[in-house]
Formats: C-alpha cells, structure tokens, sequence
C-alpha cells in the first residue's frame, strides 16, 4: 500500500472509531471493544510509517492543495496546502500517543465502569476525536495545518474537561478555552499570519524559513517578538504565565488527565514549539540573532516555580500537574537552547516524561477507583493494600525525577548538556535544583505509602468499613496498564540510543 | 434569446411573481410558487456569476434605450457574487420558513407575506444589478418597505415599535441617499454610474478657474449624504440603533433573510459609491474616509461584540454579533487605498467575508428559528437543556459559533486570515491585534449559549415529551447551509477567486 494513504488512515481512524462507538452506545460491551480495536488498528498503522522514516524517507500527502493562498492569480505559487508530512520528530510523537492511547483506552475502561461515571458514551467519542488532532499536530506539514489540528484539540477535548457537568467542571471547562483559545487565536495566529507575511512559506523546512526573510534581516528583535508570539501563543506548553488551565483540567476523569494532559494535549504544546524552532526559525538561525535567550530564562522559571507550587499542593492529582508544567518547560528550555543535544534532549523527552507521568496519572486513577483518597496526606501506609500500585508510582516517580535506570535520566542528561553548550551554566544549576525539587514533591508518596501507618484512630477496630484495611487494588483494567508504563519507563532506559538516532536528523 | 436577456429576468422574476402571489391566495399553492421562483433567481444568478467569470462584462439596456437616457444594468464580479448570495440564501430560507411560518404568522397573511419577502428580494438584488443611480433609489425604496412589513408580522408586539424605528432610521437613510443622488445630478446632468464617474472627474472652468467637478461643494455635500445615508441602510456603528430590535422580533425566517442579504447589499452600495463612483483617490485621499472607516469598524467590532455578551435573547446576540461583524467589513474596506497587494487584499477579505458572514449569520438565524418552532423563545432561559431533545439543531449552532469565531476550516477563519494579513501588510500591527482581540468576544458570547444549551438539565420538562427535533423541511435547508460555511472553508478557492476579481476591478476603475 501507498505509504501517504497510510498517513491519512491513521488520521481518520479515531474519527470513523468514535462514529461507531457513538452508534454503539446501547450494547457498552461492543462499544468498549470498539474503542480497543480502533487504538490497536492505529498502533498497526503507524507502525507501517516508522521504518519508511528509519530509512530517511518523509512520506507526505496534501489533502487540501488551495487551502489558502496570498495570491489567487498567481496561485501556483503562493499557496498554503492542508496536508500532512511525516518527520522524525512527528514520528516520535505519534507513536508516543497511539501507543500511550492503547494503553489508556483499557485503562479507561476500567476506571469509567469502576468509578461509575455517566454519559460513558459521549466521553469515549471525544476520547478518539482528540487522538486525530494530536496525530494532526504530529504530522502536519506545515504551520497552517498544525494550526487547524490544535484547535481542533482543544474544542475536542472541551467536552472531556467539562465531564462532570457541574459548577467547578464548567468553570474549568472556562478556563481551558479562554486560555487555550485565547492564546491560540491572539497570539498563535498573528505569529503565523506575520510568518506568512514575511516568508512567504508556512512549510516546515530542515533549517527554518524565516532567515530567508528580507524584513527581518536588520531588525533581530523582531526575531524575538514572533518567537515570543508562537512560545506564548502555544498556550498548551503551559508556559507561565498561560499555565492555570492544566490545573484547572484536572477535575476531569482522571484518565483524561492521563492521556491529554500529561500526554496528547500538553506534549501537542511542546511539541509545536520544538517543532516551529526547529523548522521555522532554523536553530542555527536562532543561535546567530540569539533571539531565544529569554525564553530559555522564561522558561528555566517556570520550571523552577512550577516546582515549588507543587509542592505545596495537596491534592495528588493537582500536584501532578504542576509536575507536569514543570516538566514541559524543560522541553521548552531545550528546544530554546537552539543546539543539538537542547533539541535532541527536549524530543526525547516529550517521549521519557510521556511514559513516567502516565504512570503516576494511571495510579492517582487507581487510588481513587480503589479507596476513593485525592490528597497526599490520605495515603498513609495505602503501600500495604495496594502494593503493585504504589510500586509503579515509584518507578513512574523515579523516571520523572531522573534517575538511572529509568528512561527519564537521559533526556535531562541531554538537556543539561545542551545547557553546557550554550554556554548558559545557570540554567545548568536550575535543572540540578528542579531535580532536587521533584524528589522533594514525588518521594514522600511512595514514603507515606510505603513506611507511614495509617494515623486513623480506626485502624485497630475489626469493624471498620472505610479504613484502609478493607481497600483492595483497583480493578485488573486500572492494574494492568500502569504495569506496563511503568516496565515502559524501565525499557526506554535501553532504548535510548535507538530513540537518540531516530532523532539524529533533526538536531543538524 | 432567453440568455441575452437574464440580466432583466432576475429582476422581472421575483417582481411579476409578488403580485401573482396575491392572486393565488392560497396558502397551498403561494408556497410552492414562491419558493420555485426563488430557486429559478437563484439558477439566473449562477449563470450569470459564472459568465462573468469567464471574462464576459455583461450590459443590459433596458427596453432598449441607450444607457446616457435609459436604466442599464451592469454586471461586474462583484454585483454577480452579491446576486448569487441573495438569491441563494433566499432559495433556502423560503423552504426552510414553511413549517415555521404556521406558528409565527396567522394563516390568512401567508400570500402578503410571501409578496413582501419576494418583492423585498426583487429590491436587494435591483440595487445590486442596476448601473443607474437613481434606480438604485428605487429599488432601496423596495427593498426597505417590504422590509418593515416583513418585520412587522413577527409575533412578538415589540415587532411593531421595531419596524416602526426602523422606517424611521431607514427612511432618513435613504433620504439622504436621495439627496445625494440628487445633488450628483444636478452637477452631471447623468445618472448611468459609469457615464457619472467619468463626468465626475472632468475638469470645468468656474469664474476663470479650472476645477474638476469632484472638488466643488455640491459634489462634497452629497458626497457626505451618500456616506451617511448608506451608513445608516449599513447599520453600522453609531448607526445600528434600529437593527438589533428588528432582527431579533421579526419573524425568524425574516431574520435569517435579512441578516445575511440587507445589510451585505448597502455594504455593496458603499462599495461601489466610493470605488466605481467616486473613486479612491478622492474619498480616501482627499476625504480620507478610510480613517473614518478604520475607527467606526473598530468600535463596530468591539462595541457589538462587547453587547453581544450580555444579551438574554439569542436573536439578540446575534444581531449585535451582526454590528461587530459589520464592522469587520468596514474594517476590510479601509485598508484599500491604492493598487498594492495590501489594498487588493484587504478590500477581496472584505468581499469574502461578506459571502462568508452572509452563509454563518444566516445558517444562525436558521438554528434560532428551529428553536423558535419547538419552544416558541429564543430567550437564553427557555433554551436550558435543549441539546438532549434538539441534537442535530445544537450541532448547527455550535458550528455556526465556530464560524463566528473564526476557528481554522470554517468560512469565519478565511476572512479573519485575510483580514490580518491585509493589515500586516499595511504594516497596522495593532490594528490586526485588535481584530483578534475582539475575536475573543465572540468567543464568549458564542459560549455562553453552548454552556446553557450543553450542560443545563431542561428548565421545563414537558418540553422534552412530545417533539423532538425540528422536522426535516427545516433541518435539511440549515444543514446546506452551515455545510456551506465548512466546505468554502476548507475549499476557499472559489469565494476567494471572485473576491479578489471583484476587488482588482474595483480598484482598477476607481484609480
């Protein structure tokens, strides 16, 4: 089969799944089924593209040749086409979220049915539409269609966040589009109008397009304002100050959390941003005009900060999305570093964090299936019932943090590299303190699991209901899949060098 | 022999069946006619768009007289897109409004009815096709009558005082049209456009000095008049007073009609007053109109949208959404004032944006007119809830919301996309950050309705019993609709190339 075909399947197939699923709503059984085989089909798909991509192919298709133009009468040449182009980074990134929406889709079978949740069949079809815009991001060819699929994310993972239906889901579900939208549509957008304006091309291009820009060769701080326009524009990277909606979406179901914003949604933000460094601006043409020395500062602190806000959050799910914004601002201060091992380092990392914070989301879900706890201070000695649990929460945990042998250690041994290269030691010692800062936010989890007793004055009586004595592990569907991200965490560790020349190309 | 003459068709079409609806009577038969006459205008008018764009310029001399004496019609793009936009909307409405006529309009007024709302659309599309100036008066006269009568039947008593204040702005508007046309003959002596704009810039000599006619006060009063008086017909900001209680207690069918066709039509007018006309140099350059423009459109853009927000009837909303929308034409216009890329740009989004807002304004109003049908309010209050019963007609909002905002693949995004990009290169930075900036409004007045729609259980149950959805006659003619918006955003080849047509030759004759 034609390998650009390939590339539209995968596209369209979460779309033609969450149709049946929506017809499906009567019989669950078929419907959850459904759901399954969609993600397994996808995984099967996109696994056709990666060795086309291996070899040093991009297969690439144009859905819409005329989508946009600047010139209608000389429209053969100034036109922007709707289509797609797969590249090493996009590959990466596409297979991180069908596999990881594979892995969650079972997961949330189980925790929609063991949490009892409503309207089970509207969230399944939004749960597939979202993965076609992230594989839309990951895919797109150029800045126009990458536009198109992150809108179209956002509005389709509104009803996700919304869920719930009540009063605090809905002002969420406010916070998300204003920011979200907001950004996108003020800042996103005029970035990319001006980059169409100034280089006459929006195509991802090894190497960037704005340097062949005349306009822009006297004036370098224009460089830095139209950076700016795309790094705050993409509100998804949770860049302060436009990160309040990820702690906002956390009231939705927690595999939503999981997958989207620890996964699809948030990496669809760094990823545009590493992706728009890398094929718009040209790192080398970065490096020249050093047009992205304050984002590497912006973003070194909102690492920093994020950190420190975790830590004084309670709330287990909440924290681990402050972790999260955190963790995203090193693929932001990567990507900025605008050198190979910054770039290489930040798309590995969208793939290590994917995979660990998955981890750490799947078990904050099993928790709150199992014993119905959100708060850290709940967990005390929660390690005895729940022990598989709570030792995948310490591998997720360890990767995130960075230690050897998880796959987590090598992305910031990328990134600190990077750091050293630029020459820029001071954020060498802020990623040093984050890391520092992650032990002090993650490690008293499995700590209170593991070797705190329960401080209840119920424990001793035989009677007690609702103490943790009588919490058993999560259902086998909430079970299985965190095993396997966190054996995911453990095998990326070995992976790393396959994963370090996928990426070779893109650090030239 | 019958293609030679379609210019006059499309006119003579809609007139002659306005009077045979009256004979018919029947309510049976004045449906069915009225919306194959429609239909037949709407095919005039593909035929005539698409030989305009194989290059034909297309002239037709009324009864044969020559233009200088007789009425001529003319044919550019631009007026061919406008035709096609009238008569295609009007196609749809009219089936759309049968079923909800029932319930909007007592029985024994349907054939007046029909007669008003053929012979309104016999006036936009007159105004739009017809190269002489004073038959422009005429047909606005039409147009405007059949207008407050149209407004006049809806339901709702506050109908009566809206139709009222709107004859009374309308009629002052054109009036001061009149005055304008007036004046503009009394120092040309012609009132065929084309023959006007050449006399217009000759140069005469008053009391030893050589002028050319375009700088003596007679032209720079009804210059004035004829600015006003459309800006009034236009509603556009500080000028809309009438426009948001007409469009919101008019029966629906009227709203959706009116909304996407009337004011696209003066926006025509002003389009062609100051390009064919008077011409760019004089209105911009010397009047410096475009500033004038730039700064109402803005305000348009916020003001309205700002409203909007705070509106307790759908209707309402969008009706203020159509004043910011407005303004975003305006907006469009102001920045052509030369020959270079950014005037062609801006003036073909504006263009665009007028096909564009004409297919979203309306495929809206249509959704408010299905809720019209079943719960008989489009108050915010009555409408808690209605996604669950009314599925397929939410769906429509939501998407029309979307066009609104101007999310990428919808229509709203194309003219937005080259809205922006006509400002970039003008090199007005904040003024293209001003127009995204207000497109943020409308996200928060599209959503406050997806919000009650979406996650409000109904407020009134027995709502929920009997009928469900809208019936078929009035999903299908929406659906086309809001199909239209996606696919001429995703596919915005067409649109896009008759636009930026229209735009070269307004500014080639105007310069």
């Amino acid at each position: 089969m034609d390998l650009q075909y390939v590339i539209l399947i995968s596209i369209g197939l979460p779309v033609l799944g969450s149709l049946c699923i929506a017809q499906l709503g009567k019989w669950p059984n078929v419907r959850d089924s459904a759901l399954v085989i969609t993600a397994a089909v996808l995984c099967g798909t996109i696994s056709i593209l990666v060795p086309t991509v291996i070899a040093g192919n991009q297969p690439e298709i144009n859905v819409v040749p005329w989508a946009l133009s600047g010139d209608a009468e000389s429209g053969l040449v100034a036109r922007i086409p709707l289509g797609f182009k797969v590249e090493p980074l996009g590959m990466l990134f596409a297979i991180v979220a069908s596999v990881l929406w594979l892995i969650t889709s079972i997961y949330a079978i189980g925790y929609m049915r063991g949490h009892h949740e409503k309207n089970q069949t509207r969230f399944f079809v939004f749960f597939s539409l979202a993965i076609t815009g992230a594989l839309g991001v990951a895919f797109a060819r150029n800045v126009f269609t990458l536009f198109v699929f992150y809108e179209f994310l956002t509005l389709s993972t509104y009803p996700l966040v919304t869920h719930h239906g009540d009063e605090k889901a809905r002002r969420a579900g406010r916070t998300y589009l204003g920011i979200l939208i907001g950004t996108s549509v003020l800042l996103l957008l005029l970035g990319i109008v001006w980059t169409w304006q100034l280089a006459g091309t929006l195509e991802f291009t090894q190497g960037g397009i704005l340097h062949t820009a005349n306009e822009l060769e006297n004036k370098p701080w224009l460089v830095g304002v139209l950076l700016a326009l795309y790094c705050f524009g993409t509100g998804k990277a949770a860049l302060m100050p436009f990160h309040r909606w990820l702690p906002g979406a956390m009231v939705a179901p927690t595999p939503v959390s999981a997958l989207l914003h620890a996964v699809a949604v948030v990496k669809a933000g760094v990823f545009t941003v590493l992706k728009v460094i890398i094929y718009i601006f040209g790192t080398e043409f970065l490096r020249e005009t050093d047009a992205s020395v304050w984002l590497m500062y912006v973003a070194g602190a909102t690492l920093i900060t994020a950190s420190l806000i975790a830590m004084s959050k309670d709330n287990l799910k909440e924290r681990l999305a402050y972790s999260t914004i955190s963790q995203l601002s090193y693929i932001v201060l990567g990507a900025s570093l605008a050198n190979s091992a910054g770039v290489l380092g930040g798309g590995m990392h969208i793939a290590m964090h994917a995979v660990g914070k998955i981890t750490l989301f799947f078990c904050a879900g099993a928790i709150m299936v199992a014993s119905h706890k959100t708060k850290v201070s709940q967990l005390n000695g929660l390690g005895k019932v729940m022990p598989v649990t709570m030792a995948a929460f310490t591998v997720g945990a360890f990767s995130v943090i960075g230690v050897p042998p998880m796959g987590g250690a090598w992305s910031k041994w990328f990134l600190a590299l990077g750091t050293l290269k630029a020459g820029q030691e001071p954020l060498l010692a802020a990623l040093m303190i984050s890391s520092l800062l992650n032990i002090a936010y993650l490690m008293p989890i499995p700590v209170r699991a593991f070797f705190l007793k329960e401080e209840s004055p119920k424990i001793d009586a035989d009677d007690d209901s609702d103490g943790i004595s009588s919490v058993n592990e999560a259902p086998l569907l909430c079970v299985v899949p965190l095993c396997v991200t966190a054996s995911g965490c453990l095998i990326l560790f070995f992976l790393a060098d396959a994963v370090q020349q996928f990426l070779e190309p893109i650090g030239k | 022999m019958i293609a030679e003459h379609l210019p006059v068709l499309q006119i003579l079409i809609p007139l002659i069946a306005a009077p045979i609806c009256v004979l018919l009577r029947s309510r049976h038969l004045v449906f069915p006619f009225a919306t194959l006459v429609s239909w037949m205008t709407c095919a005039v008018s593909v035929v005539l768009l698409q030989r305009i764009m194989m290059g034909e310029s297309i002239s037709y001399e009324l009864g044969g007289w020559p233009s200088l004496w007789g009425i001529e019609y003319r044919l550019d793009p631009l007026s061919g897109f406008v035709l096609l936009v009238i008569s295609a909307v009007a196609s749809l409405v009219l089936p759309f409004g049968r079923e909800l006529l029932l319930r909007e309009v007592p029985t024994e007024k349907h054939y007046l009815f029909y007669s008003a709302f053929l012979l309104c659309m016999t006036g936009l599309l007159g105004i739009t096709i017809t190269g002489d100036f004073f038959n422009v008066f005429v047909f606005l006269e039409i147009s405007s009558l059949s207008a407050y009568v149209l407004i006049a039947m809806g339901k709702d008593r506050r109908a009566l005082t809206a139709a009222y204040r709107y004859l009374i702005m309308g009629t002052i508007g054109s009036t001061f049209i009149l005055i304008g046309i007036g004046l503009v003959y009394m120092m040309t002596g012609t009132l065929n456009m084309a023959e006007l704009t050449e006399r217009l810039h000759r140069q005469v000599e008053v009391q030893d000095r050589i002028i050319t006619v375009i700088e003596s006060r007679t032209v720079l009063a009804a210059f004035a008049f004829l600015t006003v008086g459309i800006s009034i017909k236009l509603a556009l900001f500080p000028l809309h007073v009438w426009l948001p209680n007409a469009y919101t207690y008019a029966p629906s069918m009227v709203s959706a009609f009116l909304a996407a066709t009337a004011t696209k039509v003066s926006f025509y007018l002003l389009l062609r007053v100051i390009f064919t006309i008077f011409g760019v140099q004089f209105a911009f350059h010397d009047m410096s109109l475009n500033q004038v423009l730039m700064i109402l459109g803005l305000m348009a853009v916020f003001v309205g949208s700002a409203v909007a927000v705070y509106q307790e009837n759908v209707k309402g909303l969008l009706a203020y959404s159509s004043v910011a929308q407005i303004g975003y034409l305006v907006l469009a216009v102001s920045f052509a004032t030369g020959n270079d890329e950014g005037s062609v740009l801006g003036l073909s989004a504006g263009i665009v944006h007028l096909f564009n807002h004409a297919m979203i304004k309306g495929s809206l109003f249509l959704t408010m007119g299905c809720v019209m049908w079943r719960v008989g309010s489009t108050d915010l209050k009555d409408m808690k809830g209605l996604a669950k019963s009314m599925p397929w007609t939410m769906a429509a909002f939501v998407i029309g919301g979307l066009n609104l905002i101007g999310v990428p693949l919808t229509s709203g995004f194309i003219s937005k996309w080259y809205l922006i990009l006509a400002a970039l290169e003008k090199g007005m930075i904040p003024v293209a950050a001003a127009a995204l900036l207000s497109s943020l409004i409308a996200v928060m007045y599209v959503w406050r309705v997806v919000e009650v729609v979406y996650s409000s259980s109904p407020a009134d149950e027995t709502v929920g019993s009997k009928q469900q959805e809208a019936p078929w006659s009035m999903l299908v003619p929406m659906w086309i609709m809001i199909g239209a918006s996606l696919i001429f955003g995703t596919l915005s080849r067409f649109p896009m190339e008759v636009a930026r047509r229209a735009a070269e030759v307004l500014l080639q004759t105007g310069s």
